[in-house]
């Protein structure tokens, strides 16, 4: 193929005492992008399996692809509905410009919804890419090692747990920060005990509240501010949930994501989508996820059992903490990352059951963070090794019980 | 001054600086450095004390019970802070207000114990005075770098002047609310640790363990 001889002809220039040899990091992404690589393991003691670093990473970014079309209608609807009860006709910014020149602001049609969150929403996203990317290439090439596939997952749910408003600048700070020092500083993929996007969002959290936490930054127009589905619970409780137009928001409406919110985390339902494929193919460990899942029940239930006259919070049953917020892709997507998860069985566990009680624990108890699924997962991220030491220890100390002579 | 009085001196500064290679008296470093007015005195405060410490344990290592020694360095730099203290409220009430309790944990800061420990308890009172200048210095520098990118990015200023004007003034600037809190300092002292050791290569520790090779082999296809 004319492609692969391209590729081969310029190979030289590029290794070991080639004229491009500090480049070798990006040629070698543009040829495995295209190519599998002809590079195999020989030593022993080695897994042989047809699923690769490369083939989970490609698996997971197509996974979050339904939140991440589902977003972008949705911060559509959002941005449109609100503008329309505002009584706005047009953004009045470049956003507006792109929009305008191949839609309108109607939100009954699919393709303006969509196409304005792709407006909002691709800039984002680009920016991510290629400032992510930028320290992806200079690392691989200071350190000649291969550029890695895990980009393509931290990018992408860093774009996808950002608020629909955020300025590209931070954007850019925000990526910079996750990917040096929540992964390049320990080594890089495979070596950070934090989750790259989270730290990423984290960063951005504590530098940049204003753009990151409040009412006025979920719906992608300038002067709206609508309370989020969890802070309205943190204030008045369940019952007073409404939507961004002032209707009442039903569970069914959560579930699907008719809610302002992160781009990518509105919508159970496509997350539930990515879910399945991580899970069908194995490559999100379905402990970890029921861990989180069953932690949350308990504490919830727990908390409904409790009661509270002061905080209304303490009754929201466990099926809306589930649908609200940035719990389900933080469940999916964030808290089953395999490198900063727990390794042992038990500990993925017990991992789980932390981030699910840490998180409703926040958001319910916690009065100054409405959501908790960040600072959870990263709290567990922390413990993770911790975790996993006391799970091997108990389990050689059961061993040796059992070989008592 | 002899080239060895002036190693001493020194040599803190960046081959062997108490925060950055001995990873010495962080928790103040992170404490003190949201300005860099406080930052600075805090400097002072610390060279002083490090310095008179070094000084007077020095003077009296000879005659200190081995058994007792620390209870006595302590007394020594107990009595200093004190006096440093006292001088700070009397002629700088707002910063040693600002400084609040940090002034007096200079008594539990590891680089003066350090410092009296591995150095005046073996050398001279002149020499281990300037161990102390020396060690002061080092640790200024470091918050002194910290202090400038905490205040400048997080607030704009530089010694309470405004260098960015902020959004909130009509300026175009937005203070990064990170650098205000303490984890910033730990972010900052470690890009500094990681840029001190990219230099001087040799601070970096040895690898606790080599990841054996990966042998690779070309498929044949």
């Amino acid at each position: 193929m004319g492609l692969r001889r391209i590729l081969d002809d310029i190979a030289p220039h590029f290794e070991k005492g080639g004229r491009y040899e500090k480049w070798f990091a990006l040629y070698e992404a543009v040829d495995t992008i295209f190519y599998s690589p002809s590079k195999v393991t020989v030593s022993p003691a080695h897994v042989r399996d047809g699923v690769d670093l490369k083939r989970i990473m490609i698996t997971v970014w197509l996974a979050a692809f339904p939140a991440m079309f589902y977003g972008m209608y949705n911060v559509g609807f959002q941005g449109i509905t609100a503008m329309s009860n505002m009584g706005l006709t047009t953004t009045g910014d470049w956003h507006g410009y792109w929009i305008e020149l191949f839609s309108s602001y109607n939100p009954n049609s699919i393709w303006d919804c969509f196409w304005f969150g792709a407006v909002h929403y691709v800039p984002i996203y680009a920016t991510i890419f290629i400032v992510g990317g930028f320290w992806e290439v200079l690392f691989a090439s200071i350190r000649k090692h291969e550029i890695n596939e895990g980009f393509f997952v931290t990018s992408i749910l860093f774009s996808l747990i950002v608020p629909p408003d955020l300025p590209l600048w931070q954007a850019a700070l925000g990526i910079s920060f996750g990917v040096v020092v929540g992964k390049e500083v320990f080594g890089g993929t495979g070596k950070n005990f934090l989750n790259p996007a989270l730290t990423a969002r984290a960063f951005l959290f504590f530098a940049y509240a204003p753009q990151m936490s409040g009412d006025a930054v979920w719906t992608a127009v300038d002067g709206f501010s609508g309370a989020t589905s969890l802070s309205q619970i943190a204030a008045q409780g369940l019952p007073a949930l409404t939507s961004t137009s002032g209707q009442e928001l039903t569970w069914l409406d959560a579930f699907i994501g008719r809610e302002q919110g992160s781009i990518g985390e509105t919508s159970a339902l496509a997350i539930m989508i990515g879910a399945a494929i991580l899970l069908i193919t194995r490559i999100a460990s379905w402990r970890i996820m029921s861990g989180v899942f069953l932690g949350m029940v308990a504490f919830s239930l727990l908390l409904n059992g409790i009661g509270s006259d002061t905080n209304p919070g303490f009754a929201t049953p466990w099926y809306w903490h589930f649908v609200l917020g940035g719990f389900a892709f933080g469940m999916v997507f964030m808290a089953t990352d395999p490198v900063s998860a727990a390794m042992t069985n038990t500990g993925k566990w017990i991992y789980g059951a932390l981030i699910g009680v840490m998180a409703v624990m926040i958001r319910v108890l916690n009065p100054a963070y409405p959501e908790g699924v960040m600072l959870a997962i990263l709290f567990a991220n922390l413990s993770a090794p911790l975790i996993d030491y006391v799970v091997v220890r108990a389990n050689i100390k059961r061993r040796l019980a059992r070989n008592v002579i | 001054m002899s080239a060895d009085t002036k190693s001493i001196l020194l040599k803190p500064i960046f081959a062997n600086n108490p925060i950055g290679l001995q990873i010495l008296g962080v928790c103040s470093a992170l404490a003190v450095t949201t300005s860099l007015k406080v930052a600075l005195v805090m400097c002072v405060a610390l060279t002083v004390v490090t310095a008179f410490s070094n000084f007077f344990i020095s003077c009296v290592r000879n005659y200190m019970p081995n058994s007792i020694r620390i209870i006595v360095q302590m007394t020594i730099i107990a009595s200093l802070v004190i006096a440093v203290d006292l001088i700070l409220q009397a002629f700088a009430y707002a910063i040693s207000k600002q400084l609040s309790v940090f002034v007096g944990l200079i008594i539990t800061n590891c680089i003066v114990m350090g410092r009296a420990e591995a150095f005046a308890m073996k050398n001279p009172p002149v020499l281990s005075f300037m161990d102390g200048i020396g060690n002061g210095l080092g640790y200024s520098v470091v918050l002194i770098v910290v202090g400038t990118i905490r205040e400048l990015f997080g607030s704009g200023s530089l010694l309470g002047i405004q260098i960015l004007p902020l959004i909130s003034n009509g300026g175009w600037y937005q203070p990064n609310g990170l650098m205000l809190l303490a984890p910033s300092a730990f972010f900052i002292i470690g890009f500094l640790i990681w840029a001190l050791r990219s230099v001087r290569t040799e601070q970096t520790e040895k690898d606790e363990f080599r990841i054996a090779a990966h042998n690779v082999a070309e498929a044949s296809h």
